[in-house]
């Protein structure tokens, strides 16, 4: 933005130093996808060789196409964690709106409640959660491993909204209120697209965690039905012979909607932040 | 008939008590300006008045109907704020026409009315935009017109120009003034800006602490203060307040006098050395310290040669003065 600050020998370090990062953060990635195209010979003599006429092998997809319902645990992953960030966003945003709009006894006493669970792994809790969902017959659904997603969301998603929203100009709100405007549509029209940068963060900040989890789907959802990519690539990975082509192959195409969600996330962040606001 | 009434309106946050035993009528068709330093509870009131806060005791009376449990939308008021507070994602012409669209009129209604605003605002050509799209007086005249355009009783105004630049700030007071004068409605309007109070007030409500100090055409307020803090309140450069330096004055008494009352004099009741001069062209301000070490505004017409350094004595005509107590209250019978 401000041309004249910008000193070539700065922006150049900053380059530098981000090329690096992403150099880091990325290898592993890479390492991943160039030996899932590999035989499984080529992958121990040269792990870190592109794959060659040679040595070029599509085993593992097929592997892992022939084996287990590969798409159903697609399917599950997607559902689960599509339909917990949209709870973790809905009911964390209406909480954190009324914590951040409302003067009402024990506001302060309730934000802090709230924010408990940051501090709290709710995997101290698989015991008695294994318990209920036993009681309540939602062992070995998607339901039990959405429900328990969103609990463990909640907690930072109100913390993080809640700031944002006490920023959003009151002015804009007491409008909406002389317009004649419900509360829920001063919420949804007025402060959801505003805060809309804070929701892209904390979507981010839930996603990666849900997908990758292998605990709560191998205790609450074992089930070959119910099976999310995690736990269904495991069956690769044995005691004694792990399939590596395979779960090489696995884990390359379970970044793939990672990063098509995250690529949706982000856009919405950058808009936010473009977006006029209030002056 | 009167456009608002408030009786005994108190406001408590918590233990704070912002509002103390509000009384004040608006007429129909007057322009009311609460003025005060920030701080003052003035908003606050404002708010209360709009049905943005509730009041914690006394009773609020918009046209013939008591409000206090009515909510914002159907008090029959419309609210201008400092911020602007456009809806960021609707167009000029949509953000006008909101409020008309929650009541259930007519589309044909909203358009009329709309565009009827938009006239008179200068905004026609903007119609399409979005808030983002506009300088900061575009935005401005966007929620003068959106309040408007819902016909209120009552027009509310929260420091409106504040964000303004002075040159604009300037127009827009002008266009306010007339818009007061098309639409003959019932304004309050308040600013923290005596300049602002002074020029478009009908009537000042002087407010500090949450209390009203003091209510009346500007001119009442500026030629007869009820106190210290009134009188220092309005007027610029503000009144001077001095204890030792005029001679007769009573112990513990306090003489007001404001800088364009004062006027050099070779015989005058105060001496005092010139420490700075500001040129106006039009007007001349001298300080003076005095002999008894306090400092004097003194405020002269036109162009005066008076170079600092200078040793001056100034005079006052005795109609001219105020007299303070020690609890800074107005003493009518003066220095007796």
């Amino acid at each position: 933005m401000t041309q004249t600050r910008r000193i070539p020998g700065t922006a150049i370090a900053a380059h530098a130093v981000l090329i690096t990062y992403t150099i880091i953060a990325l290898f592993p990635v890479f390492v991943i996808l160039i030996n899932s195209f590999k035989t499984r010979r080529a992958i121990f003599r040269d792990p870190l060789g592109l794959p060659t006429e040679e040595t070029f092998s599509l085993i593992g997809y097929q592997t892992v196409f022939k084996q287990g319902d590969f798409f159903l645990y697609f399917q599950n992953s997607m559902i689960v964690t599509v339909v917990s960030l949209t709870l973790i966003l809905l009911f964390g945003a209406m909480a954190a709106f009324a914590l951040a709009e409302y003067r009402f006894k024990g506001n302060t006493p309730m934000g802090l409640y709230l924010a408990l669970g940051i501090m709290i792994p709710i995997r101290i809790g698989t015991v008695a959660i294994l318990e209920m969902m036993v009681s309540t017959g939602l062992v070995n659904t998607l339901v039990a491993l959405i429900l328990v997603y969103t609990a463990q969301g909640l907690p930072l998603a109100v913390f993080i909204l809640s700031e944002f929203m006490k920023g959003v100009s009151d002015d804009l709100k007491n409008a909406g209120r002389i317009d004649g405007l419900s509360e829920y549509k001063i919420f949804f029209r007025l402060v959801l697209p505003l805060v809309r940068p804070a929701m892209a963060t904390v979507a981010v900040f839930n996603m990666i965690p849900i997908w990758n989890d292998l605990w709560f789907p191998l205790i609450l959802a074992p089930a070959e039905e119910v099976k999310t990519l995690t736990l269904g690539s495991q069956v690769f990975i044995g005691q004694f012979v792990t399939d590596w082509n395979a779960v090489l192959s696995a884990l390359s195409m379970a970044i793939l909607p990672v990063m098509v969600l995250y690529v949706i996330f982000s856009r919405q962040l950058i808009r936010g932040i473009t977006s006029g606001a209030v002056k | 008939m009167t456009a608002l009434k408030l009786e005994n309106v108190n406001k408590f946050f918590g233990s704070v008590h912002v509002l103390k035993d509000i009384n004040l009528t608006v007429e129909d068709g007057e322009f009311v300006v609460f003025v005060g330093p920030s701080g003052c509870g003035k908003s606050t009131l404002l708010r209360v008045i709009a049905g943005l806060e509730d009041a914690s005791s006394g009773t609020v009376t918009i046209g013939d109907d008591v409000v206090n449990t009515v909510p914002p939308a159907k008090r029959g008021i419309a609210m201008v704020f400092q911020s602007y507070a456009l809806y960021p994602h609707l167009t000029v012409k949509d953000n006008m026409g909101l409020g008309l669209k929650q009541e259930g009129q007519p589309r044909a209604v909203v358009e009329e009315r709309v565009s009827k605003a938009s006239k008179m605002l200068d905004l026609e050509e903007y119609a399409t935009r979005r808030p983002a799209e506009l300088s900061g007086g575009q935005r401005q005249r966007v929620a003068i017109g959106r309040a408007i355009v819902r016909d209120p009783k009552l027009f509310l105004f929260d420091e409106p120009l504040s964000n303004l630049d002075a040159a604009l700030r300037m127009n827009t007071r002008v266009e306010i003034a007339e818009l007061h004068r098309t639409l003959s409605a019932s304004m309050i309007y308040v600013t923290h800006d005596q300049i602002e109070a002074m020029t478009l007030a009908d009537k000042i409500v002087v407010l500090r602490d949450g209390r009203v100090e003091q209510v009346g055409t500007p001119m009442e307020l500026y030629n007869n203060p009820a106190n210290r803090f009134v009188a220092s309140f309005l007027g610029s450069p503000s009144m001077n307040f001095l204890e030792r330096s005029v001679p007769d004055v009573p112990d513990g008494q306090t003489i007001g006098i404001r800088p364009e009352h004062l006027r050099l004099a070779q015989s005058g009741r105060i001496s005092g050395m010139v420490t700075h001069v500001e040129r106006l062209g039009g007007d001349t301000n001298l300080l003076v310290n005095t002999d008894q070490g306090e400092t004097v505004t003194v405020r002269l017409f036109g162009q005066d040669p008076t170079e600092v350094g200078d040793v001056v004595r100034l005079e006052f005509a005795e109609d001219n003065a105020f007299y303070f107590n020690e609890a800074q209250e107005r003493i009518f019978e003066a220095a007796a």
